[in-house]
């Protein structure tokens, strides 16, 4: 078997030396796909993305267990900045563009690690074909654009370090049900057409195991299930409590909870 | 009544009949003011970059103009001495960065804010340390002949020194808005988090605005000692700054430059057509009541950064 690109072994996660996020999570990224991480708030996925990133620690969190290997390497003491120049960029929950810089200044500081050559031209008029939409508001402070045009950019923005592997934390957080789809629909393309390997975190199940090859579900800082997108889309216990497909006789929440406690797949 | 009639109408009538003295003033006041608007200039940079309130401005003002003045009086040509203290300054922004910021990152503001006056007091001792504590003339061969405009006076050094300031300004917003560090430096200042996240290394950058910062203080350094000489008293006329920053905003180098010459030119025409009637001093205090004024109607100052909300 081949090392996959990407392998979370067993991590624990403690912020601010005491709250223990992540207990014991596992998984695995293999090039050139879309693996999906789901839960609900709260679950613990951002703290995973930012856990590869290295962002964990300018938020006081720290890996404590465990291990993460990119291509087989440690990445414990490298540095944010160390992971983007090896092909692993982040982007952020909420979007966070660089709110008082044009469009196209957002897309080439996420040039930033690769100095000044003829080749980010380049990047940046791929970014541009993939959304033109951002051509369009390139002059355009991002602060004033809109929601899916600041998650357009957070994504053209990552495009433009030239990644192997984007860490894609709920895309489609806010966003009307057409937009998240048109930003899937890319997120699909630049896999397929760039070959980028993505790790998605998402509440919206339904559309991430739609475009996903592989997915993890995480409750409460441990992975309670994984497999196949396909697999776990006909699963009755992701039917029922992520793809909210209720079945008859269980719609009480109380009752949910109850059988939610029993944890049975676990 | 009389002491009305002083405030309301006396000085009104005085800069009507002097008009070309009430200029001179203005203009005097301005000198000042660009002062004052380098140190804010220095403080806004790094409180962009990093936000940490930089006590330590005012005191890197007095540490570049010791260094610049010792070496010349050392026996250094002029030219050698400013390249020294260039590097003399920028050294100092990877020695803070090493030391100071480095290890307290991620720490409350509030602490970093307590390691600048740290750094403010320890430069202050460091700078006796090496130069001693003597007033020391600083002469850079600035002309000292006046001009006549009409029949305004002004000192050919002043023109000079605002002329050095303007070019630093517009040297450093070009920096700023075309160069790849400059927009590093502009992201960093919008979203630390984001920055970090594409890959921007934060201490390199905090090292750039330092230096940045130390290189605008040695300019402010230079034009004010040689204008009153290299004291330790140049540290406290920096905390002028701190209600320049009030008045411009923290946050806008623009606000930085027009608060330093509202107050510089403010204080001035207070002191001199008002003053008679307080019996004087008003200069000393007057920026911090006009700032106090300003906290009330505008807090985020003239120029305080929009905040965009999203439509
Ligand atoms: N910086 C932090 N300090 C302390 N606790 C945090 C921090 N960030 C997240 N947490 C906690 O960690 C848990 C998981 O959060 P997160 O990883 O953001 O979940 P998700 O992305 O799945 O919504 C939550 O209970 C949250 O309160
Ligand atoms: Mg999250």
């Amino acid at each position: 078997m081949t090392t996959p690109l990407l392998q979370v072994n067993n991590i624990e996660v403690i912020y601010d030396h005491v709250i223990l996020v992540l207990k014991g999570v596992s998984l695995e990224v293999p090039k050139g796909k879309i693996v999906a991480l789901l839960g609900a708030n709260g679950a613990g996925k951002s703290t995973t993305l930012k856990s590869i990133s290295n962002l964990l620690r300018a938020e006081r969190g720290d890996v404590t267990k465990g291990s993460i290997e990119l291509n087989g390497e440690a990445v414990h003491d490298k540095t944010a900045n160390d992971l983007v120049k090896s092909g692993v960029v982040q982007v952020m929950e909420g979007r966070h563009c660089f709110e008082h810089l044009t469009v196209e200044e957002n897309l080439l500081s996420g040039a930033y690690t690769r100095g000044n050559g003829a080749e980010i031209k380049r990047d940046l008029q791929m970014v541009y074909d993939y959304f033109p939409r951002l051509w369009e508001r390139r002059k355009s402070q991002a602060g004033y654009t809109s929601g899916g045009e600041q998650q357009m950019v957070a994504i053209g923005r990552a495009m433009m370090a030239k990644p192997e592997l984007i860490l894609l934390d709920e895309p489609s957080m806010g966003l009307a049900p057409q937009l998240v789809e048109q930003i899937f629909a890319i997120v699909k393309k630049l896999n397929e057409d760039e070959g980028v390997t993505f790790l998605l975190a998402e509440q919206n199940t339904n559309v991430a195991l739609r475009y996903a090859h592989y997915g993890y579900i995480l409750e409460g800082g441990r992975v309670v299930m994984d497999g196949e997108a396909e697999e776990l889309r006909n699963n009755e216990d992701v039917k029922e409590f992520y793809l909210g497909m209720v079945k008859e006789g269980r719609k009480n929440f109380r009752e949910v909870k109850h059988y939610k406690r029993r944890k049975r797949w676990l | 009544m009389e002491f009305l009639y002083s405030i309301f109408v006396t000085p009104f009538v005085e800069m009507w009949t002097a008009p070309e003295f009430l200029a001179e003033v203005v203009l005097g006041g301005l000198m000042s003011g660009i002062m004052y608007s380098l140190v804010a200039l220095g403080f806004v940079l790094i409180f962009k970059a990093s936000g940490v309130f930089n006590f330590a401005q005012g005191v890197m003002v007095l540490f570049a103009a010791l260094n610049f003045v010792g070496l010349i009086d050392a026996g250094l040509p002029i030219v050698v001495a400013l390249i020294a203290t260039i590097l003399i300054m920028v050294a100092l922004a990877f020695a803070i960065e090493r030391v100071v910021l480095r290890n307290l990152v991620n720490q409350e503001h509030i602490i970093l804010f307590m390691a600048t006056i740290g750094i403010a007091y320890f430069l202050e001792g460091l700078g006796e340390m090496i130069w001693g504590g003597d007033v020391r003339p600083l002469n850079i061969g600035l002309p000292d002949d006046v001009w006549f405009v009409g029949d305004i006076l002004i000192q050919q050094s002043e023109v000079f020194a605002a002329a050095v300031a303007g070019s630093l300004v517009i040297a450093l917003s070009l920096f700023f808005q075309y160069t790849r560090t400059g927009r590093a430096l502009r992201a960093v200042a919008d979203d630390h988090q984001a920055a970090l996240s594409v890959g921007i290394p934060l201490n390199h950058i905090w090292i750039v605005v330092w230096a940045v910062a130390g290189l605008v203080a040695l300019v402010a350094g230079i034009m004010w000692g040689s204008k009153f000489w290299v004291q330790f008293s140049l540290s406290t006329i920096a905390l002028k700054a701190l209600p320049v920053l009030i008045l411009g905003g923290f946050t806008s180098i623009p606000g930085a430059i027009i608060g330093g010459l509202i107050i510089g030119a403010g204080e001035k025409v207070a002191e001199v057509f008002w003053g008679a009637a307080y019996g004087g001093a008003i200069e000393e205090w007057f920026a911090y009541v006009l700032a106090l004024i300003f906290l009330f109607f505008r807090p985020q100052g003239l120029f305080g950064e929009k905040i965009i909300e999203r439509v």
